[in-house]
Parts: C-alpha cells; sequence; structure tokens
C-alpha cells in the first residue's frame, strides 16, 4: 500500500458514499449536493492518477456547469425544499439490476487485475500532452463533437420553446 | 506504485449505484443524476486504464493518453445530454405539472382529435392531484418570462 493507493482508496470511499447518497436521499436539492462531493472525490482520484487535465476540467465542466444546471432544473420544476415522499418506485427490481451490474462488473475487475501494481507515469497528463493528442490523432471526432454541441444547442433551444414548431 | 484495481473498483460499485438510481428514481431531475453517476464511473475506468497502459503503448509505439481524450469527449457530450436532458424536462413539467417519468404518456395522440393535445395537457389524477392550484399558472409564468 502506497500514498496513491491510501488517496485513492480514500477518495473512492467518499465517491462511492456519496453515490449512494445521491440515489438513497428523499431531498431533491441534497441530491444535488451530494452529486457535487461524488464528482470532486473523482476529480481527485483523477489526480492522484496523474491525469491533471482532465481533473481540472471535471471540475470546471461537471461541479460547475452541470451540476448548477441540474440544480436550476430543480428550482424551476418548483421542486419542495423538504423530503418528498414519492420520489421512488419500489427497491427491489432496481437493487437486483443495480447491484448486479456493479458487483458482477466489480467482480470481473478483480477477477481480471489481481493484486499487480504498475507504475504511474512520470509525467502528468497535462494540456500539452493531451493537446497534441487531440490535434494528432482526434481532429476529427473533435471537430464532430462541435458540430454535436451546436446541434444540442439549438434543440434545446426549439425543444424550450412553445412557440416554435408548435402544433397548428 | 499503485494497484490499478482499486479505481477499477470504484468504477464498478459507481456504475451499479447509477443503474440502481435510475431503475428506482421516479423524478426526471434524478434519473439526470444517476445518468450522470454512470458516465462518471465510465469515465474513472477510461483514465484508469490510460494510465496503467500508458508504458506498454508508449513502447509498442502507440499514442500514449488516448483514454483521456476519450474522457474528455465523454465529458463534453455529458453537458450537451444535460442541456437537452434540462429542456425536455421544463418542457416536461410545463406539459404535466411534475417531473415524474411515471406520467408520461407514452402512446401517439389520436390524429384526428381537433384538440391537438389533450391527453397531454391534462395530468392524471393521481400524479397531480394535490397540486392542480400549482401547475395551472405556471406555463403562463414561464412563457412570459422566456423571451
Amino acid at each position: 500500500m502506497t500514498v496513491a493507493d491510501v488517496l485513492l482508496l480514500g477518495l473512492g470511499a467518499v465517491a462511492v458514499g456519496a453515490g449512494l447518497c445521491v440515489v438513497t436521499t428523499a431531498h431533491l436539492v441534497r441530491a444535488g449536493l451530494y452529486l457535487v462531493v461524488c464528482l470532486g472525490a473523482l476529480a481527485g482520484m483523477f489526480l492522484v492518477l496523474t491525469a491533471e487535465l482532465v481533473a481540472w476540467v471535471q471540475v470546471l465542466i461537471y461541479v460547475g456547469a452541470v451540476v448548477v444546471l441540474l440544480l436550476f432544473a430543480v428550482m424551476l420544476t418548483r421542486a419542495p425544499i423538504g423530503a418528498s415522499r414519492d420520489l421512488d418506485r419500489p427497491v427491489w427490481p432496481g437493487l437486483l439490476i443495480g447491484g448486479g451490474a456493479g458487483l458482477g462488473l466489480a467482480g470481473l475487475f478483480v477477477d481480471a487485475f489481481r493484486w499487480t501494481s504498475v507504475a504511474l507515469p512520470a509525467e502528468p497528463g497535462g494540456a500539452g500532452a493531451l493537446g497534441g493528442e487531440i490535434f494528432r490523432s482526434w481532429v476529427l471526432p473533435f471537430e464532430v463533437l462541435s458540430v454535436l454541441l451546436l446541434a444540442a444547442l439549438v434543440g434545446a433551444i426549439i425543444v424550450s420553446r412553445p412557440d416554435v414548431g408548435a402544433a397548428r | 506504485m499503485t494497484h490499478p484495481v482499486i479505481p477499477y473498483v470504484v468504477a464498478a460499485l459507481l456504475f451499479g449505484i447509477g443503474t440502481f438510481g435510475v431503475l428506482r428514481r421516479r423524478n426526471a431531475i434524478l434519473l439526470l443524476m444517476s445518468v450522470e453517476l454512470m458516465l462518471n464511473a465510465v469515465n474513472l475506468v477510461l483514465v484508469t486504464a490510460s494510465v496503467t497502459v500508458r508504458g506498454v503503448l508508449a513502447a509498442a509505439g502507440a499514442a500514449g493518453a488516448t483514454g483521456q481524450v476519450f474522457v474528455l469527449f465523454i465529458i463534453v457530450i455529458a453537458a450537451a445530454e444535460v442541456g437537452v436532458g434540462l429542456a425536455i424536462v421544463l418542457q416536461l413539467y410545463r406539459l404535466q405539472g411534475s417531473a415524474e417519468v411515471d406520467g408520461v404518456p407514452l402512446a401517439e395522440p389520436e390524429p384526428s382529435l381537433a384538440d391537438p393535445e389533450p391527453s397531454l395537457a391534462d395530468p392524471e389524477p393521481s400524479l397531480a392531484g394535490p397540486e392542480p392550484s400549482l401547475a395551472g399558472p405556471e406555463p403562463e409564468r414561464l412563457r412570459e418570462v422566456a423571451p
């Protein structure tokens, strides 16, 4: 057990615990805040794994933008501030399939990797390395992704405007 | 030195939690949050794989940080997904007065009806029963704010 292992274990425990709180809490707003904790712990894991740029992008976009959007949705749909009782379906089908998927995948990983240890790369995956990689090998997906973002923007506007494309 | 099995198992557990949330939650916003958990589990797998096999890949002459590039792509796609999902959730709320996915009418409305959306406009009494007064003025208010 090295320092990186201890950090990964701790942050992973925080992430899994916060994730459990996200799917079990009865407060909509608290679910969003637990999601912040979970995503922040994941960003910490990325940092420990030397994926530096990915960690900061995770903090910027997920913890910053996505969670704020979700909290906006909570407010715009007039969610109750306190606990709400009718958020959940019966627990057993979800527990069966979710637990089966999670534990099955975990068992698969444990069986595949055992307790092997790998040296982390010496240089972190910063903006220089990732930028070179994107613009050398992955230019086409990058450009397609920008078109996808534009399409999502236009689609969101069209969906949320009642006077565009309304039934005549 | 680190043991890659730790982040892999954390990612698997997070994916299971996300699946559980998608199947269990009834509110559309909580559903989106659970989907985010699943996407993040995949991101963690990709980052771990990218970091732990980088030496092997570099020795083979291939590029080393491909997994992290994919994670960046996934984060962008997740942001777009949340934007569109938020628009759909708000439209759902405007139509049926709550963000619950159980009350979404999946069948096509009858084409011969004069009024185009009666089945969408009146929510089921079991869902919107306690709050018709909340659901009533909401569309007008949103529509005023929107432009």
